[in-house]
């Protein structure tokens, strides 16, 4: 399943949420201010970075470059897509749940 | 499957999300609604809105058993973060043509786990 | 592939309807199919013809609006979404007893049930929102 997230983990408790009913496997997609949960150095990036281990994480690239995180400042394994990777991610998965 | 994460009241999406759901029980689907979070408010028992002038909606859960929608899933970690236990929420019952028209419960408890398994068997998610 | 987009969050507030235009243009860009898009909640005030943002400002109306005529793509607004804030087509406001309305071209006025179909006839349905 491909999940999306639009939030800040530091607003909401929507990427938690996500987090703890994804499947190993999955396709998570960051997007718009969802983005901040793939920057090093938080509170956050540990999880994310344990998440990687069982499902591929994702940032959308412009709403990353929107925000002024550059590639140097994103957790290494969160792999960058452009809105062309968001419908191809949809593509290849069979449902999308998009977290709000 | 309907994802609910809101409390009722304080944001519109409770509410117009019950609409659709309503709505979409005409169409012969095979629906269920998922309680998560603060969604697990909207289902909390003895809502008044009388003193602040907005509509009391909470009435309407209790319609969904007549329209075939009744399997309403509940994360039990949401509830007890919350310190709610199933005995606070609406008692909402749809009646088994099946089983003799048997009233039974629409609510289940079920564990983050249990969530996890329903939601990947999904074809199609409605998050509110 | 056959695509649904639901929107749930006005222009310019959330960046939902921003990401759901992109997300459209690129499907439609790669060759896929937009079988419908449905504006609920706030959404609804997408379709709206009234708005004037700034100049150095992307307009979201006419952009949906312009995407629509390019493509042929189906936008409806839900009417019950609609009638709480006050978004109408002429029928509505006839109906309704309004001195005006202000549907956007390319937006049409109807049901929940749109929003059902557009869940079943689609390959995937994507929600874009707070």
């Amino acid at each position: 399943m491909l999940h999306t997230v639009n939030k800040s983990p530091f607003e909401t408790n929507s990427l938690e949420t996500c987090l703890g009913l994804a499947k190993s496997g999955s396709d998570i997609l960051l997007i718009e201010d969802g983005v901040y949960a793939a920057t090093v150095g938080t509170t956050v990036s540990v999880r994310i970075e344990e998440t990687m281990k069982s499902s591929r994480v994702y940032a959308l690239a412009p709403d990353l470059k929107a925000r002024g995180i550059r590639p140097d400042q994103v957790i290494v394994g969160v792999q960058l897509v452009g809105y062309d990777g968001f419908v191809e991610l949809s593509v290849t998965n069979e449902t999308v749940q998009c977290w709000l | 499957m309907y994802v609910n994460r809101r409390a009722p009241h304080g944001t519109i999406y409770a509410l117009e999300g019950l609409e659709v759901v309503l709505i979409g029980a005409a169409f012969d689907q095979d629906v269920c609604m998922v309680f998560i979070g603060d969604g697990v408010f909207q289902l909390k028992k003895g809502q008044d809105t009388s003193d602040s002038d907005i509509k009391n909606f909470s009435p309407t859960y209790r319609a969904l058993g007549d329209y075939d929608v009744n399997r309403l899933y509940v994360e039990r970690e949401s509830l007890e973060d919350r310190g709610l236990a199933g005995g606070d929420l609406m008692e909402l019952t749809w009646e088994d043509e099946d089983d003799d028209w048997n009233e039974k419960p629409s609510i289940q408890l079920v564990s983050r786990q249990e969530l996890s398994d329903l939601m990947e068997a999904q074809d199609v998610i409605l998050n509110f | 592939m056959k695509f649904s987009i639901m929107v749930n969050e006005g222009p310019y507030t959330h960046q939902a309807s921003d990401t759901a235009f992109n997300f459209t243009r690129a499907a439609l860009e790669a060759g896929h199919e937009i079988f419908r898009i449905f504006f609920y909640h706030d959404g609804v005030n997408n379709g709206t013809r009234m708005t004037t943002p700034p100049q150095d400002d992307r307009h979201v109306v006419n952009r949906w609006s312009e995407l629509a005529e390019q493509h042929g793509l189906d936008m409806v607004v839900c009417v019950a979404a609609a009638q709480r804030r006050g978004i109408l087509d002429a029928d509505e406001a006839k109906r309704n007893g309004k001195d005006g309305d202000n549907i956007a071209p390319g937006f049409r006025i109807s049901g929940l049930g749109q929003l059902i179909e557009a869940g079943i006839e689609a390959d995937r349905l994507l929600v874009f929102g707070d």
